[in-house]
């Protein structure tokens, strides 16, 4: 153990890292709490299986094999590759070399594997790079939402994560070859750093100043990065987590009741109902009443608002969206981009990036009249002409890994735009008014509902006499 | 329905018709053959009638949840006025509304889709599929309805039932979780669609054509089939007889076969729901 003033230097990096993830990760917490209330407790075995299988096993990213095996090995190599990170944290704070080494043979296995997995997370990371980049990018990885900071956003992950790795094998090389120099057996097994010994200088000081830079570089990098991991996509890493844990357990097709519209009706129905009264402030006034469906992200439920978080824009949503591949203007990955953007609009940024100032005017480019007066998620983000458009499909539902659902937020819209603004498309105020006189979406009187069986006497009749 | 509980009568199931199988012209002969299905195996069923309204569906998905759950209450104290515990229901819609959002509004209900009681039939031997028109080496292809499909995992039974006819069952590249909408759903069957480069319908008329024709081809110009295995769609057989695009959704059925047409295809190509196939390989034509 060398203590020494690099020690204290890491510990007051790490504490300031840390503690600045911690403050950010509160405003987070803040903005999704400001969402309506929906009760999720309970069925928590069931929870955890779902989690266990679509967080922890990525069962529905295996939808689409190159993407998922590419992404598999950056996945595997971050879980893997952050052993090594507690091993770091320990050395930088206690002053140990290599601490982990006690673990013998499994040490030697655990740096082998670090070593392959980062050498393919940097292959993985070239190619998902290759496939935004490349000219025209992947479909998904197009589309209007997807310019400028979403862009950015996307490719210094990328760049990020090939520095981490990079630092990570300048360590282990300068390591293993201030090793060798010396005659001296190091802990470990390095497949690629044993590689790379030969194109290090012989210096002594030289290699343990790249030692040195590399350990700094990837720990403070790492550190950078969590900072990082607020303002942008990648932010995923930790949010689908709760957020396939949070996910519905409904059937996909059953959608949300609306409680206080249910009490309305029962009253009407039948006037002994007693309506509950209205919450009340704490203090005993009355509440402003909550509008029906959304207007603005606070009309949202919190879960709406965590999916908002969890998204990595990965646009496997609007490929499947029928609305979208057939051109019209709806994109299921837009409506959550746009409910986190308008959310750090509204309550809290994050630290860097304050993502809706660069994606703005890219994404609303292909939109007509923008109520910027009334600044709100509907209209001032999602026009009603996306929102009319989708057909309640569960195709982004069902595609998402993990588990966002972008169309119960289309429906809360619609639900106030039809409730609450009465702006529903003229064609379904006919079919509602059609609904509301006779009983069917279609203009045929009640009294007709059962000319079918007419025929099917006459049918009958003719089959028997002939 | 009434005539029934006026007699102190109550029958195993109740046949919600739907309001596309009571009116549109083209979804009445699925209700016919359906209910010569039912006559045909002696099923003790009943009909609202003039006494069913529509479940609702169209206008919650639109938005409008006042009328929906008026429509709803509406509907629950019909049914469960009769004692009603067992629907049987040929619309996806109907299905998915009184399944799982009426029992949230007091209508708790064994609710059945008619693919899967139609499946139910076939395996207890009350359906054989034989004296009547004869399916063997023609091509059918399934159409999922999002509301069977994704909305609530119904996947096999459709297919269970066209296997039974002794088809030449071909998949859709888009099928079962990863159907492609008709684009009928969420009320989008009332009003023109949004402004696009095409109508969801047309694209997926396309993708069942292709499919039919084993057109490889043509399949690969679609938005989101991914080429690659081209060669894994069987090329056509030589077949004098149309081949046909299954559905189990009355939305489905008015959207295929306006793709069809649009495609100027009807010639060869036909739509028809489970319910007609059955009927029509059991000889019960309607």
């Amino acid at each position: 153990m060398h203590f020494s003033i690099q020690n204290i230097l890491f510990l007051l990096v790490a504490i300031a890292g840390f503690g600045l993830f911690a403050w950010q990760a509160r405003k987070i917490r803040a903005n999704i709490l400001v969402g309506r209330d929906r009760d999720m407790s309970g069925n928590v075995s069931e929870r955890l299986n779902k989690t266990l299988l679509v967080a922890f096993g990525q069962s529905k990213m295996f939808k689409r094999l190159t993407p998922a095996f590419l992404h598999l090995i950056v996945y595997v190599g971050f879980l893997v590759i952050n052993v090594e990170v507690i091993e770091i944290m320990v050395d930088g704070i206690f002053g140990t070399h290599r601490f982990l080494q006690f673990l013998g043979p499994v040490y030697d296995a655990l740096m082998a594997t670090n070593e392959i997995l980062g050498a393919l997370v940097i292959v993985a990371v070239v190619a998902f790079w290759w496939r935004r980049n490349r000219k025209p990018p992947v479909r998904r990885f197009q589309g209007p939402e997807l310019r400028m900071w979403p862009k950015l956003d996307a490719n210094i992950i990328l760049y990020v994560e090939v520095i981490l790795m990079a630092a990570l094998f300048t360590m282990n090389t300068a390591d293993l070859k201030l090793h060798q120099l010396r005659g001296a057996d190091m802990p470990g097994t390095f497949p690629i750093s044993s590689l790379l010994v030969g194109l290090f200088p012989t210096s002594e000081t030289a290699l343990h100043v790249l030692e040195r830079v590399g350990w700094w570089a990837h720990i403070v990098g790492i550190l950078c990065f969590l900072n990082y991991l607020p303002s942008s996509k990648h932010f995923h890493i930790i949010m689908a987590f709760p957020n396939v844990y949070y996910s519905r357990l409904v059937p996909q097709g059953q959608f949300s009741n609306v409680e206080s519209i249910t009490h309305e009706v029962k009253a009407m129905m039948d006037p002994s109902y007693e309506v509950p009264a209205p919450a009340t402030a704490p203090d005993g006034s009355a509440l402003a009443p909550t509008p029906f469906g959304a207007k603005d992200v606070n009309d949202l439920a919190w879960t709406n608002l965590l999916n908002a978080y969890s998204c990595t824009e990965c646009g496997r949503c609007t490929s499947v969206c029928p609305a979208n591949i057939t051109g019209k203007l709806l994109s299921p990955r837009k409506i959550i981009m746009d409910t986190r953007d308008r959310m750090e609009e509204k309550y809290n940024s994050p630290l860097i990036f304050s993502p809706n100032l660069y994606g703005q005017e890219a994404k609303h480019e292909s939109q007509e009249v923008l109520d910027k007066e009334n600044h709100t998620l509907l209209r001032g983000y999602v026009t009603p002409e996306e929102l009319w458009a989708c057909t309640t499909c569960n195709a982004c539902v069902e595609a998402c890994p993990v588990n966002i659902n972008p169309l119960e937020s289309i429906v809360e819209m619609r639900r106030f735009l039809v409730l609450e603004e009465s702006a529903a498309p003229n064609s379904l105020n006919v079919m509602f008014s059609n609904i509301e006189n006779n009983g069917a979406p279609w203009a045929f009187s009640p009294s007709d509902r059962f000319n079918w069986a007419d025929d099917l006497f006459v049918a009958d009749k003719e089959a028997v006499t002939a | 329905m009434a005539d029934l509980a006026a007699q102190g009568e109550t029958p195993e199931i109740l046949f919600w018709v739907g309001c596309a199988g009571a009116f549109d012209d083209r979804y009445k002969r699925v209700t016919r053959a359906f209910v010569r299905i039912l006559e045909h195996v002696g099923v003790k069923y009943a009909v609202l009638g003039m006494e069913e309204s529509c479940t609702g569906d169209p206008a919650k998905r639109a938005g409008n949840e006042f009328l929906f759950q008026m429509q709803a209450m509406q509907n629950i104290t019909t049914l469960n006025g009769y004692g009603i515990k067992k629907v049987v229901t040929a619309c996806p819609h109907c299905f998915n509304t009184i399944k799982n959002e009426y029992p949230a509004l007091g209508g708790e209900y064994e609710v059945i889709h008619h693919s899967t009681f139609l499946q139910q039939l076939i395996n207890d031997g009350r359906v054989k599929i034989e004296g009547g028109e004869s399916y063997k080496g023609r091509r059918i292809t399934f159409h999922d309805s999002c509301y069977l499909g994704r909305s609530n995992n119904i996947y096999e039974a459709p297919r269970a039932v066209l296997e039974a006819l002794d088809a030449d069952l071909v998949e859709m590249k888009r099928s079962k979780a990863n159907g492609l909408c008709c684009g009928a759903g969420g009320a989008q069957m009332w009003k023109e669609p949004e402004p696009g480069k095409k109508d969801v319908n047309i694209e997926r008329t396309e993708e069942a054509l292709a499919t039919l024709d084993g057109n490889a081809a043509a399949l690969d110009n679609l938005y989101g089939v991914e080429s690659g295995n081209a060669g894994a769609t069987p090329a056509p057989k030589a077949n004098a007889q149309s081949s046909i695009i299954a559905v189990g959704c009355p939305f489905c059925m008015t959207m295929m076969s306006d793709g069809v047409k649009n495609k100027e295809r009807e010639n060869n190509v036909q739509v028809f729901d489970l319910a007609e196939l059955v009927a029509s390989a059991e000889g019960l034509n309607a």
